[in-house]
């Protein structure tokens, strides 16, 4: 471990922690339909204007079901507008690479991962995507899934603290707030930002460097007609020589042998088919260019996660600096942290926000311990090879980030729904790669994504009042309303159904010739990569085990169906239980009630969230990474 | 029925709103206030000789294979530092293929710099990186390096240490990252030095 590393993650949490109530008190304003923020001058115009365009009036309310026709309707028409956007990019302008429409199936997977707040990304961004596609087709979905989620996260606090009214707020008047107020303008100082660090601003063609020194690759030669020519040569084998009586003969002790051409179980001669390879002189670097800074800031602001370029955040053109870095990491977490304040002060227990928040910060460490100390202790296999021990594993790693930056952020990008990475998480030990997979399945509640963690975490604290109140014998309350069948019920349907589609999906493609086909690995590291995929596109997280060839067609709508169920099936029962939790009356605190705040409650909310985690990923993770680690110890190589 | 055809054209018209306003006015105003006040970095850092020509980017790194240049890491970026292209290997712990090729790469790395047959090698030295296209190399797995270099070019191995020194950006605010040594920028600096002719000779 380096110097600094310690006072890195200690400076995290202190920023964390400090810019958690401004960022809160911010949100306080922006969800609510008439909050004054200091913008109002500048941006209250264009918001009345674009209500009135849209038709909507602000001051009217919705119920839960209204609020969530709403955000369908809205989620439909802006994935088939990506959709129609990505199959049409040859006719649409700023494609001066002149990339091709994409096929149906990942235009489809494309277009659902960005609605949906995933950003699982089938596609080498800069060598398929025009700039209008980025631009257009992928930053709308940066901007508007991330106002989805913060949104129905209001709903929900506003359900859990309102007093026994019908409606839960306006998606409208949230969707467009949440962007004008916070997204957009937060966006633009941070891309600026990024830009100052190196990141990339232009819409420039691909630039052509002169090579310091110029290199040959091989490549296959191609005919005339752009396929490549094959050796078609007939392959030989040897035979014993039969002499005259029909027997082997045998020369010097030695058999004589003849050589024959080899045939297959058909009898037919066997020709190899090498591609005929020929020798290309590589003397520049195609530089690829665009946009990026602008869409980098949103993808973390709004835990997207979707890279302009193929490696994500670790391409250095999207995240050049160890500086760019840590403001990186640190705007995952920005607005779920600001959201429990959020809670907190709606709820009239500014202590219950911060209990959640503990919990939350207690996950976290959690995990960022674990993948740093295995990412520090590196590869036994490696190191008996001759790799230095000190230097932990560095195989899909940036030396700018080195070990520690590179769990950090694989840690964070898990515990939220971002899916943005600066390291290979498929080249990670298997502890180290452990915790991102782990983090995803316990449903990114650790902060998570933008309104997608705290609902998701709310989930968690109505099974656990439900079960402390189980446990003492009285009707569990929480923040003074009653928790009842209705609303466990609720909650556990959006958490099985995770469960199952993750666990379902992952079966499946590992028992299927389609599901084997993409693996990048062998042995139970294939299968990690397999869970991993489905996990992340459930999560709506995004990141991989990249490795994984999900370009096919089964892959794509597979994946894309894990994510539609990872969004909507979970959104839908949380309305519902906002909806029911809003009508209810507010009761005032008894002796019976259980605290929801506290170190009983952090450790209650803790060990809910571990223990539906465990009891359903475990078995999974034990054939994967879990088994795996002990086969590094042994040396096993697949 | 009616009302759900109100909530699509709202969702319509907002679509369309906010595709205006976040995919054209919010890049556009990061693109115009960009190139006007980090013209070069927006541009992507990149590196012109005297004669103008783009030698490559200051946040990218290239391929080196002769003595006399500083190599790069491994690179999974198409057929290497394909900056239209990057990517990790994303091999696995347990895969053969990555073992293989890291035995290779120590075995080229000790040989090529002279080292011992069982010396211990600098992690970065010979692993791929996250995006094919790290600029930086350890500070260790320069100066192991160094020796190599200042015998091809005949200079002084103080001159490389200097040079080294030079492009070697410390942690970002004395605390952030790690230390590292930009190999392109080493590389031309030591070019411009000027002080060898690469030719094949010069190598043992």
């Amino acid at each position: 471990m380096k110097t600094f590393d310690a006072v890195q993650l200690a400076l995290f949490v202190g920023v964390l922690a400090l810019l958690t109530k401004p960022i809160g008190l911010f949100l306080l304003r922006v969800l609510d339909a008439r909050g004054k923020t200091w913008l109002d001058p500048i941006i209250g115009p264009s918001e009345r204007l674009t209500y009135r365009i849209l038709g909507v009036d602000p001051d009217s309310q919705q119920t839960w079901k209204e609020y969530c026709v709403s955000m369908l309707a809205f989620s439909l028409v802006s994935c088939a507008f990506t959709y129609a956007i990505l199959r049409l990019q040859q006719f649409l302008p700023l494609n001066p690479q002149a990339f091709p429409p994409m096929s149906e199936h990942l235009a489809f997977n494309t277009a659902v991962s960005f609605t949906t707040n995933t950003n699982w990304q089938s596609y080498v961004g800069e060598a398929t995507l025009s700039y209008f596609s980025q631009m257009v087709g992928l930053t709308l979905h940066n901007f508007a899934s991330a106002a989805v989620g913060i949104a129905i996260a209001a709903a929900l606090v506003r359900g859990l603290t309102a007093r026994s009214i019908q409606t839960l707020g306006n998606f409208w008047v949230d969707l467009i707030r949440i962007n004008y107020y916070l997204l957009i303008p937060v966006s633009i100082v941070f891309a600026l930002f990024l830009v100052s660090q190196g990141v990339v601003q232009n819409i420039s063609p691909y630039t052509h460097a002169k090579l310091t020194e110029p290199f040959t690759i091989q490549v296959p030669l191609l005919d005339t007609n752009g396929v490549a020519v094959t050796t078609n040569a007939v392959v030989m084998t040897q035979t014993a020589h039969l002499a005259a009586d029909g027997k082997p003969e045998i020369k010097e002790g030695k058999p004589v042998l003849d050589d024959v051409p080899l045939r297959n179980a058909k009898g037919d001669i066997v020709h190899t088919n090498l591609p005929v390879m020929v020798d290309q002189k590589v003397d520049e670097q195609v530089i690829a260019q665009g946009p990026v800074a602008s869409q980098a800031a949103i993808k973390m602001l709004g835990t997207n996660g979707g890279g302009f370029m193929n490696a994500n955040a670790a391409h250095p053109f999207e995240n050049p600096s160890p500086l760019s870095n840590f403001v990186q990491v640190l705007s995952i977490f920005a607005i779920a942290s600001g959201l429990t304040y959020y809670l907190g002060r709606l709820g009239g227990n500014q202590a219950h926000g911060w209990a959640v928040w503990s919990a939350m910060l207690t996950l976290f460490l959690a995990g960022i311990f674990v993948c740093w100390w295995a990412e520090a202790r590196g590869n036994p296999i490696h190191q008996s090879l001759g790799v230095a021990l000190d230097g932990g594993n560095m195989e899909g790693k940036e030396v700018r980030f080195g070990i520690f930056n590179s769990a950090l952020f694989a840690t964070v990008t898990t515990d939220a729904s971002c899916g943005a990475v600066n390291s290979m998480h498929d080249s990670f030990t298997a502890l180290g790669g452990l915790v991102p997979l782990f983090n995803m399945q316990l449903g990114e509640v650790v902060f998570g994504g933008v309104g997608a963690g705290l609902y998701g975490m709310l989930v968690f604290v109505v099974l656990g009042v439900f079960i402390a109140g189980l446990m003492v014998g009285r009707t569990p309350e929480y923040l003074g309303k009653k928790i009842q069948a209705y609303e466990v019920k609720m909650a556990m349907l959006a958490l099985l159904i995770l469960t199952l589609s993750t666990l379902g999906f992952t079966a499946w493609a590992a028992v299927s010739p389609w599901g084997l086909a993409g693996l990048n690995n062998s042995g139970p590291h294939g299968f990690s990569e397999i869970f991993y995929a489905y996990s992340s596109a459930n999560a709506n997280n995004g990141s991989a085990f990249a490795g994984l060839t999900a370009n096919t067609p089964w892959y794509n709508i597979t994946l894309g169906l894990a994510m539609l169920t990872g969004r909507f099936l979970m959104i839908v029962p949380i309305l519902a239980m906002a909806g029911s939790l809003a009508r209810k009356r507010v009761s005032p605190p008894g002796n019976g009630t259980f605290p929801v705040t506290g170190f009983t409650f952090v450790a209650l909310l803790i060990g809910t969230v571990l223990l539906v985690g465990a009891l359903n990923y475990l078995p999974g993770l034990a054939l994967g990474p879990i088994v795996e680690h002990f086969l590094t110890g042994q040396t096993q190589l697949f | 029925m009616k009302t759900l055809f109100t909530e699509l054209r709202v969702a319509l018209v907002a679509t369309l709103i906010l595709a205006a306003v976040c995919c054209g006015l919010y890049p556009l105003a990061v693109y115009g206030v960009a190139q006007a006040l980090f013209p070069k970095q927006a541009n992507g850092s990149l590196l012109t000789d005297a004669s103008g020509t783009v030698r490559g980017s200051h946040l990218l790194g290239q391929n080196f294979t002769s003595d006399q240049y500083f190599h790069s890491r491994p690179s999974s970026a198409g057929s290497g530092y394909d900056a239209a292209n990057s990517s990790g290997s994303n091999l696995g712990p347990t895969s053969r293929k990555l073992a293989d090729a890291i035995a290779q790469n120590v075995a080229d790395y000790r040989q090529q710099n002279g080292l011992a047959t069982n010396a211990v090698v600098p992690a970065d030295a010979v692993t791929a990186s996250a995006s094919g296209l790290d600029p930086h190399i350890s500070p260790a797995n320069a100066n192991l390096q160094a020796d190599r270099v200042a015998k091809a070019r005949h200079l002084s191995r103080q001159q490389v240490d200097e040079l080294i020194g030079r492009n070697t950006e410390g942690p970002d605010w004395g605390v952030f990252g790690d230390p590292r040594v930009n190999v392109l920028e080493l590389n031309l600096a030591l070019d411009r030095l000027g002080a060898s002719s690469p030719t094949s000779k010069s190598n043992p």
